[in-house]
């Protein structure tokens, strides 16, 4: 089954948010109070690590394990970069948790994130239904 | 091992672990890491309602879908059996301003129980926790085009300045949420 590396992967992935703790409101709100550097921890040495991997790939070309060319899409700009990412940041000082987080959360057991990834698809809905009307 | 295991992990072992997760995920299968994408799939499937933005073949990016099954899993295997302190020891000063200005009492788990049991969704504090915290979350990863794993991690390994500008909204975002918001509603 070819997903199941990827149903590893994300295992391995919630493990490491678990365990290191980015999955509790508590540090979230440490870290938007700057009272820590746990998180800043976290997420600046992930990209450092995350830059030189991607480095490491392009200078030697690397390829996928089934040979085939590694292609990274440029991020698209739009206004929603902004206006999006103020509105995300708003919902993940509310909630302790992004995307990842939360499922994780769902996984420990935390009957209110079952109610917050609903609620967050309903915000993915109401943005797909709202898209044209927004400012892009 | 299994001791070691089971304590918190610093961030500088848990960092590095979850840079690691953008070659791995490009060397296994070219996928780029972003979890936000998952609400998008997820909405394709079951509600397409005919909108465009949702009427796409979803199948194709199934992995994503997995691989958020995973993470769940990952939260049961990383809370339930690696264990896990009965309360995070974060820094003393913010327990006290938590104390203080939101009133916590109950630092255990990993959501304090006053904001998000279940039960509080019969008051309208709990409506914005749950609800509305849950919605802005999902609305505005979409908009943005990504969220905390597609535009701070994978994004900014991949040195793109839109990420940049997100990573930048998400902060102006949390810090207003937390220093102007917050005191408004407690």
């Amino acid at each position: 089954m070819k997903n199941l590396k990827y149903l590893v992967m994300g295992t391995l992935f919630g493990v490491i948010l678990t365990k290191s703790e980015v999955v509790s409101w508590f540090r979230i709100q440490e870290m938007f109070r700057f009272q820590s550097f746990h998180m800043y921890g976290v997420i600046g040495s992930a990209i450092i690590v995350g830059i030189l991997s991607i480095q490491l790939i392009k200078r030697n070309r690397l390829r996928t394990i089934s040979g085939e060319e590694i292609r990274l899409a440029d991020k698209q700009y739009s206004h929603g970069t902004w206006l999006g990412g103020l509105i995300f940041g708003l919902g993940w000082a509310i909630t302790g948790a992004c995307p990842g987080p939360l499922f994780a959360q769902l996984g420990s057991g935390a009957p209110a994130a079952a109610v917050m990834i609903l609620a967050a698809l309903a915000g993915t809905w109401t943005y797909s239904a709202l898209r044209d009307k927004l400012p892009m | 091992m299994l001791d070691f295991l089971r304590q918190p992990w610093p961030w500088y072992v848990a960092g590095p672990l979850i840079g690691l997760t953008v070659p791995v995920l490009l060397l296994l299968g070219n996928k780029a890491l972003g979890i936000s994408s998952s609400l998008r799939h997820i909405c394709a499937a079951c509600v397409p309602a005919g909108l465009p933005f949702l009427t796409y073949n979803w199948r194709k990016e199934a992995w994503n879908l997995w691989f958020v099954l995973g993470i769940a899993l990952g939260g049961l295997l990383g809370y339930r059996v690696l264990g896990h302190p009965e309360v995070i020891a974060i820094s003393a000063a913010t327990v006290r301003d938590l104390r203080a200005e939101l009133h916590l009492t109950d630092f255990s788990g990993l959501l304090p129980r006053e904001l998000f049991a279940l039960e509080n969704l019969s008051s309208w504090r709990g409506w914005v926790f749950m609800v509305l915290g849950g919605f802005l979350v999902g609305f505005g990863t979409r908009y943005a085009g990504g969220c905390t794993s597609g535009h701070a991690i994978s994004g900014l390994s991949n040195l793109q300045w839109v990420s940049l500008v997100a990573v930048i909204g998400f902060f102006a975002g949390g810090l207003l949420m937390t220093w102007v918001v917050y005191p408004l509603l407690f």
